[in-house]
Protein backbone atom coordinates (compact mmCIF):
# COMPACT_ATOMS: atom_id res chain seq x y z
CA UNK A 1 0.00 0.00 0.00
CA UNK A 2 1.27 3.92 -1.03
CA UNK A 3 -0.21 6.74 0.32
CA UNK A 4 0.20 9.28 -2.01
CA UNK A 5 0.79 12.88 -1.07
CA UNK A 6 -0.59 15.47 -3.81
CA UNK A 7 0.98 19.17 -4.13
CA UNK A 8 -2.51 20.49 -3.49
CA UNK A 9 -1.37 24.13 -1.73
CA UNK A 10 -2.16 26.62 -4.07
CA UNK A 11 -3.32 24.85 -6.68
CA UNK A 12 -6.47 26.49 -8.54
CA UNK A 13 -8.33 23.77 -10.96
CA UNK A 14 -11.69 24.61 -12.57
CA UNK A 15 -13.79 21.18 -11.85
CA UNK A 16 -16.68 20.18 -14.20
CA UNK A 17 -19.43 18.18 -12.28
CA UNK A 18 -21.18 17.15 -15.38
CA UNK A 19 -25.00 15.28 -14.16
CA UNK A 20 -26.27 13.64 -16.60
CA UNK A 21 -28.40 11.17 -15.03
CA UNK A 22 -31.77 11.38 -13.45
CA UNK A 23 -32.39 11.06 -9.73
CA UNK A 24 -33.36 7.68 -7.76
CA UNK A 25 -33.13 5.10 -10.49
CA UNK A 26 -29.57 4.98 -9.71
CA UNK A 27 -27.28 6.27 -7.09
CA UNK A 28 -24.86 8.78 -9.47
CA UNK A 29 -26.86 11.79 -9.03
CA UNK A 30 -26.14 11.84 -5.06
CA UNK A 31 -22.54 10.30 -5.22
CA UNK A 32 -21.87 13.12 -7.59
CA UNK A 33 -23.35 15.70 -5.51
CA UNK A 34 -21.60 14.89 -2.51
CA UNK A 35 -18.02 15.39 -4.71
CA UNK A 36 -19.34 18.81 -5.12
CA UNK A 37 -19.11 19.39 -1.42
CA UNK A 38 -16.30 17.95 -0.73
CA UNK A 39 -14.99 19.89 -3.27
CA UNK A 40 -15.71 23.24 -1.54
CA UNK A 41 -13.44 22.63 1.15
CA UNK A 42 -10.37 22.29 -1.48
CA UNK A 43 -11.55 26.11 -2.21
CA UNK A 44 -11.73 25.23 -6.26
CA UNK A 45 -13.43 26.51 -9.11
CA UNK A 46 -16.29 24.55 -10.07
CA UNK A 47 -19.08 24.22 -12.87
CA UNK A 48 -22.02 21.78 -11.95
CA UNK A 49 -23.97 21.16 -14.62
CA UNK A 50 -27.09 19.57 -15.45
CA UNK A 51 -27.60 18.12 -18.99
CA UNK A 52 -29.90 15.54 -20.90
CA UNK A 53 -31.64 13.88 -17.77
CA UNK A 54 -29.37 15.39 -14.77
CA UNK A 55 -31.69 18.53 -15.24
CA UNK A 56 -34.72 16.19 -13.59
CA UNK A 57 -32.32 16.23 -10.29
CA UNK A 58 -33.13 20.05 -8.97
CA UNK A 59 -37.09 19.41 -10.06
CA UNK A 60 -38.78 20.94 -7.04
CA UNK A 61 -41.24 19.48 -5.27
CA UNK A 62 -39.77 15.59 -4.81
CA UNK A 63 -41.10 13.96 -1.74
CA UNK A 64 -39.40 10.45 -1.30
CA UNK A 65 -41.10 9.51 1.73
CA UNK A 66 -42.50 6.52 0.03
CA UNK A 67 -39.34 4.99 -1.27
CA UNK A 68 -37.70 5.27 2.18
CA UNK A 69 -35.35 7.12 0.14
CA UNK A 70 -32.98 9.67 0.96
CA UNK A 71 -34.75 13.18 -0.88
CA UNK A 72 -31.80 15.05 -2.89
CA UNK A 73 -33.21 18.50 -3.09
CA UNK A 74 -31.85 19.95 0.51
CA UNK A 75 -28.33 19.42 -1.15
CA UNK A 76 -28.55 21.27 -3.91
CA UNK A 77 -29.82 24.52 -1.65
CA UNK A 78 -26.55 24.00 0.05
CA UNK A 79 -24.45 23.71 -3.03
CA UNK A 80 -26.61 26.71 -3.37
CA UNK A 81 -25.70 28.52 -0.66
CA UNK A 82 -21.75 27.58 -0.98
CA UNK A 83 -21.87 29.17 -3.89
CA UNK A 84 -23.76 32.70 -2.85
CA UNK A 85 -21.01 32.64 -0.17
CA UNK A 86 -18.25 32.09 -2.23
CA UNK A 87 -19.68 34.68 -4.50
CA UNK A 88 -20.03 37.78 -1.91
CA UNK A 89 -16.49 36.53 0.20
CA UNK A 90 -14.13 38.89 -1.48
CA UNK A 91 -11.02 36.59 0.00
CA UNK A 92 -12.60 33.57 -1.06
CA UNK A 93 -10.77 32.35 -4.82
CA UNK A 94 -13.80 30.39 -5.79
CA UNK A 95 -16.04 30.69 -8.61
CA UNK A 96 -19.05 28.19 -8.79
CA UNK A 97 -21.35 28.21 -11.73
CA UNK A 98 -24.77 26.25 -11.29
CA UNK A 99 -25.24 25.85 -15.06
CA UNK A 100 -28.38 24.06 -17.02
CA UNK A 101 -28.08 23.16 -20.84
CA UNK A 102 -31.45 24.71 -22.78
CA UNK A 103 -31.86 22.52 -24.90
CA UNK A 104 -32.05 19.56 -22.28
CA UNK A 105 -34.45 21.52 -20.17
CA UNK A 106 -36.68 22.17 -23.18
CA UNK A 107 -36.85 18.65 -24.49
CA UNK A 108 -37.97 17.48 -21.46
CA UNK A 109 -40.82 20.12 -21.28
CA UNK A 110 -39.23 22.12 -18.08
CA UNK A 111 -38.68 25.90 -17.69
CA UNK A 112 -36.41 27.60 -14.60
CA UNK A 113 -40.08 27.51 -12.73
CA UNK A 114 -39.59 24.44 -12.59
CA UNK A 115 -36.18 23.83 -10.66
CA UNK A 116 -35.53 24.15 -6.77
CA UNK A 117 -32.16 26.66 -7.30
CA UNK A 118 -31.10 29.26 -9.72
CA UNK A 119 -29.70 28.54 -12.58
CA UNK A 120 -27.75 29.83 -15.53
CA UNK A 121 -29.43 28.30 -18.25
CA UNK A 122 -27.00 28.31 -21.35
CA UNK A 123 -27.01 27.13 -24.90
CA UNK A 124 -25.18 24.04 -26.36
CA UNK A 125 -22.75 26.08 -27.95
CA UNK A 126 -22.00 28.03 -24.69
CA UNK A 127 -21.73 24.98 -22.86
CA UNK A 128 -19.62 23.06 -25.32
CA UNK A 129 -17.01 26.08 -24.22
CA UNK A 130 -17.28 25.40 -20.43
CA UNK A 131 -16.74 22.41 -20.92
CA UNK A 132 -13.44 22.81 -22.86
CA UNK A 133 -12.06 25.06 -20.28
CA UNK A 134 -12.79 22.59 -17.57
CA UNK A 135 -9.29 21.02 -16.10
CA UNK A 136 -10.78 17.82 -15.03
CA UNK A 137 -14.62 17.01 -15.64
CA UNK A 138 -16.40 14.66 -13.12
CA UNK A 139 -19.29 12.71 -14.89
CA UNK A 140 -22.41 11.00 -13.70
CA UNK B 1 -10.49 17.96 -24.97
CA UNK B 2 -10.69 14.72 -25.87
CA UNK B 3 -14.37 13.51 -24.98
CA UNK B 4 -14.70 9.39 -24.67
CA UNK B 5 -18.02 7.56 -25.40
CA UNK B 6 -18.40 4.29 -23.96
CA UNK B 7 -22.07 3.56 -24.67
CA UNK B 8 -23.84 2.05 -27.91
CA UNK B 9 -25.26 5.04 -29.15
CA UNK B 10 -28.64 2.48 -30.05
CA UNK B 11 -28.73 2.12 -26.35
CA UNK B 12 -27.96 5.36 -24.58
CA UNK B 13 -27.84 8.92 -25.75
CA UNK B 14 -24.07 9.51 -24.84
CA UNK B 15 -22.73 10.08 -28.27
CA UNK B 16 -25.57 12.18 -29.33
CA UNK B 17 -24.67 14.56 -26.07
CA UNK B 18 -21.01 14.16 -26.99
CA UNK B 19 -21.52 15.42 -30.79
CA UNK B 20 -23.80 18.19 -29.03
CA UNK B 21 -21.55 19.62 -26.61
CA UNK B 22 -18.14 18.74 -27.93
CA UNK B 23 -16.30 21.88 -29.00
CA UNK B 24 -15.37 22.00 -33.20
CA UNK B 25 -11.65 20.48 -33.36
CA UNK B 26 -12.03 18.51 -30.30
CA UNK B 27 -11.09 14.79 -30.32
CA UNK B 28 -13.64 11.78 -29.91
CA UNK B 29 -12.45 8.55 -28.89
CA UNK B 30 -15.22 5.67 -28.97
CA UNK B 31 -14.85 2.75 -26.56
CA UNK B 32 -16.58 -0.58 -25.08
CA UNK B 33 -20.02 -0.03 -26.27
CA UNK B 34 -19.36 3.30 -27.78
CA UNK B 35 -17.58 1.27 -30.91
CA UNK B 36 -20.49 0.67 -32.58
CA UNK B 37 -21.06 4.05 -33.29
CA UNK B 38 -18.07 3.48 -35.97
CA UNK B 39 -19.25 1.35 -38.19
CA UNK B 40 -21.09 1.85 -41.85
CA UNK B 41 -24.34 1.51 -42.75
CA UNK B 42 -25.89 2.25 -39.00
CA UNK B 43 -28.94 4.62 -38.33
CA UNK B 44 -26.09 6.85 -36.69
CA UNK B 45 -23.34 6.23 -39.33
CA UNK B 46 -24.01 9.53 -40.86
CA UNK B 47 -23.72 11.72 -37.92
CA UNK B 48 -20.78 9.92 -37.36
CA UNK B 49 -18.97 10.51 -40.67
CA UNK B 50 -20.18 14.63 -40.68
CA UNK B 51 -18.57 14.45 -37.26
CA UNK B 52 -15.75 13.68 -38.40
CA UNK B 53 -15.15 16.40 -40.34
CA UNK B 54 -15.17 18.91 -37.64
CA UNK B 55 -13.10 16.78 -35.16
CA UNK B 56 -10.88 13.84 -35.11
CA UNK B 57 -12.33 10.34 -34.09
CA UNK B 58 -10.84 7.57 -32.83
CA UNK B 59 -12.15 4.15 -31.92
CA UNK B 60 -10.42 1.81 -29.74
CA UNK B 61 -9.29 -1.39 -31.38
CA UNK B 62 -9.11 -4.08 -29.24
CA UNK B 63 -13.07 -2.97 -28.28
CA UNK B 64 -13.90 -3.36 -31.83
CA UNK B 65 -11.86 -6.93 -32.40
CA UNK B 66 -13.60 -8.00 -29.13
CA UNK B 67 -16.96 -6.90 -30.84
CA UNK B 68 -16.30 -8.89 -34.19
CA UNK B 69 -15.63 -5.52 -36.08
CA UNK B 70 -13.06 -5.01 -38.91
CA UNK B 71 -11.05 -2.15 -40.23
CA UNK B 72 -13.25 -2.83 -43.46
CA UNK B 73 -16.32 -1.75 -41.89
CA UNK B 74 -14.98 2.16 -40.27
CA UNK B 75 -16.90 4.85 -41.52
CA UNK B 76 -13.72 6.81 -43.27
CA UNK B 77 -11.83 9.67 -41.43
CA UNK B 78 -12.27 7.34 -38.09
CA UNK B 79 -8.63 6.23 -36.97
CA UNK B 80 -8.08 2.83 -34.86
CA UNK B 81 -5.97 3.54 -32.00
CA UNK B 82 -4.50 1.06 -29.19
CA UNK B 83 -4.24 1.63 -25.25
CA UNK B 84 -1.03 3.52 -25.65
CA UNK B 85 -2.62 5.61 -28.04
CA UNK B 86 -5.57 6.06 -25.75
CA UNK B 87 -2.94 7.52 -23.40
CA UNK B 88 -1.50 9.79 -26.05
CA UNK B 89 -5.33 11.16 -27.05
CA UNK B 90 -5.61 11.89 -23.13
CA UNK B 91 -1.96 13.44 -22.56
CA UNK B 92 -1.82 15.18 -25.82
CA UNK B 93 -5.56 17.13 -25.37
CA UNK B 94 -5.66 19.45 -22.77
CA UNK B 95 -8.15 17.52 -20.63
CA UNK B 96 -10.86 14.63 -20.35
CA UNK B 97 -14.97 14.53 -20.52
CA UNK B 98 -16.39 11.13 -20.14
CA UNK B 99 -19.74 10.74 -21.84
CA UNK B 100 -20.64 7.95 -19.39
CA UNK C 1 2.58 13.40 -17.04
CA UNK C 2 0.24 12.48 -13.98
CA UNK C 3 -2.79 10.65 -14.54
CA UNK C 4 -5.27 10.50 -11.61
CA UNK C 5 -8.24 7.30 -12.65
CA UNK C 6 -11.90 7.47 -11.25
CA UNK C 7 -13.44 4.14 -11.35
CA UNK C 8 -17.44 3.88 -10.93
CA UNK C 9 -18.18 -0.03 -11.28
CA UNK C 10 -17.53 -2.92 -10.03
CA UNK C 11 -15.73 -5.76 -11.81
CA UNK C 12 -17.33 -8.45 -13.98
CA UNK C 13 -20.58 -6.70 -14.37
CA UNK C 14 -19.01 -3.33 -16.42
CA UNK C 15 -16.16 -3.21 -18.50
CA UNK C 16 -14.74 -0.01 -16.70
CA UNK C 17 -12.72 -1.77 -14.28
CA UNK C 18 -11.12 -3.52 -17.31
CA UNK C 19 -10.73 -0.44 -19.29
CA UNK C 20 -9.08 1.60 -16.65
CA UNK C 21 -6.46 -1.36 -15.95
CA UNK C 22 -5.37 -1.95 -19.24
CA UNK C 23 -5.34 2.16 -19.71
CA UNK C 24 -3.19 2.68 -16.58
CA UNK C 25 -0.37 -0.79 -18.00
CA UNK C 26 -0.34 1.34 -21.01
CA UNK C 27 0.38 5.04 -19.20
CA UNK C 28 2.81 3.23 -17.00
CA UNK C 29 4.43 1.51 -19.87
CA UNK C 30 4.68 5.33 -21.67
CA UNK C 31 6.79 6.59 -18.24
CA UNK C 32 3.61 8.19 -17.18
CA UNK C 33 2.89 8.68 -13.71
CA UNK C 34 -0.71 7.15 -12.05
CA UNK C 35 -0.27 8.12 -8.50
CA UNK C 36 -3.63 7.64 -7.31
CA UNK C 37 -6.86 5.16 -8.63
CA UNK C 38 -10.03 6.25 -6.73
CA UNK C 39 -12.89 3.55 -6.23
CA UNK C 40 -15.73 4.89 -5.88
CA UNK C 41 -20.17 3.95 -6.16
CA UNK C 42 -19.94 0.04 -6.77
CA UNK C 43 -16.53 0.48 -8.15
CA UNK C 44 -15.63 -0.42 -4.62
CA UNK C 45 -16.00 -3.65 -4.99
CA UNK C 46 -12.77 -4.40 -7.05
CA UNK C 47 -11.16 -4.27 -3.65
CA UNK C 48 -12.96 -7.09 -1.93
CA UNK C 49 -10.47 -10.08 -1.60
CA UNK C 50 -12.83 -12.27 -1.12
CA UNK C 51 -13.68 -12.15 -5.02
CA UNK C 52 -12.73 -15.70 -6.77
CA UNK C 53 -13.08 -15.25 -10.58
CA UNK C 54 -13.19 -19.16 -12.25
CA UNK C 55 -9.67 -20.35 -13.42
CA UNK C 56 -10.17 -19.11 -16.85
CA UNK C 57 -10.73 -15.61 -16.10
CA UNK C 58 -9.03 -12.80 -15.16
CA UNK C 59 -8.58 -11.90 -11.66
CA UNK C 60 -9.28 -7.99 -11.07
CA UNK C 61 -9.14 -7.48 -7.99
CA UNK C 62 -5.69 -9.12 -7.44
CA UNK C 63 -4.31 -7.71 -10.66
CA UNK C 64 -5.01 -3.91 -9.12
CA UNK C 65 -3.53 -5.46 -5.91
CA UNK C 66 -0.29 -6.28 -8.13
CA UNK C 67 -0.18 -3.08 -9.92
CA UNK C 68 0.21 -1.70 -6.21
CA UNK C 69 2.90 -4.06 -4.77
CA UNK C 70 4.41 -4.08 -8.38
CA UNK C 71 4.41 -0.15 -9.54
CA UNK C 72 3.69 1.83 -5.99
CA UNK C 73 0.15 2.95 -7.23
CA UNK C 74 -2.31 4.21 -4.37
CA UNK C 75 -5.73 2.24 -4.27
CA UNK C 76 -8.61 4.27 -2.58
CA UNK C 77 -11.98 3.04 -1.70
CA UNK C 78 -14.10 5.69 -0.53
CA UNK C 79 -15.01 5.36 2.97
CA UNK C 80 -18.54 6.00 2.77
CA UNK C 81 -19.37 4.12 -0.88
CA UNK C 82 -17.61 1.24 0.68
CA UNK C 83 -19.39 1.02 4.24
CA UNK C 84 -22.49 1.21 2.48
CA UNK C 85 -21.50 -1.94 0.63
CA UNK C 86 -19.79 -3.67 3.16
CA UNK C 87 -16.27 -3.07 1.74
CA UNK C 88 -14.67 -2.78 5.00
CA UNK C 89 -10.82 -3.01 6.73
CA UNK C 90 -12.03 -6.81 7.21
CA UNK C 91 -12.59 -7.65 3.59
CA UNK C 92 -9.84 -5.21 1.54
CA UNK C 93 -7.24 -6.47 -0.47
CA UNK C 94 -4.22 -6.10 0.11
CA UNK C 95 -2.91 -2.76 -1.38
CA UNK C 96 -5.61 -1.01 -1.22
CA UNK C 97 -6.32 1.45 1.54
CA UNK C 98 -9.91 3.58 2.62
CA UNK C 99 -10.25 6.71 3.09
CA UNK C 100 -12.26 9.74 2.40
CA UNK C 101 -13.82 11.35 -0.84
CA UNK C 102 -11.21 14.65 -0.16
CA UNK C 103 -8.65 11.99 -1.71
CA UNK C 104 -10.96 12.12 -5.06
CA UNK C 105 -10.94 15.64 -5.19
CA UNK C 106 -7.21 16.23 -4.28
CA UNK C 107 -6.38 13.48 -7.54
CA UNK C 108 -8.74 15.86 -9.69
CA UNK C 109 -6.61 19.09 -8.48
CA UNK C 110 -2.76 16.77 -8.26
CA UNK C 111 -3.02 15.21 -12.06
CA UNK C 112 -2.43 16.81 -14.88
CA UNK C 113 -5.64 14.49 -16.19
CA UNK C 114 -8.24 12.63 -14.67
CA UNK C 115 -9.91 10.08 -16.89
CA UNK C 116 -12.96 8.84 -15.60
CA UNK C 117 -14.22 4.99 -16.04
CA UNK C 118 -17.55 3.75 -15.45
CA UNK C 119 -21.28 3.27 -16.53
Amino acid sequence: MTEYNFETEGVKKTITYLNRKAPYGTIYALEVLESVLISAAFEQHANIVFVDDGVFQIKKDQDTADLDMKCFLPTYGIIEMEKEDADEDEDMDMNWRIIVEKESMEARGLTTDDFKIEVEVLSSAELADVLDTSDAVIGG
Amino acid sequence: MLHTVNKSPFERNSLESCLRLAKKGSAILLLEDGVYAAINGTSVSDKVSGATKDNSVYVLGPDMKARGLGESQLIDGIKIVDYAGFVDLAADNDGVTPWL
Amino acid sequence: MKFGILINEGPFTHQASDTAYKFVVAALEKGHEVPRVFFYYDGVYNANKLSAPQADDRNVVKRWSDLAADKGVDLVVCIAAGLRRGIVEDNLMDGFRISGLGQLTEAAIGTDRLMMFGD
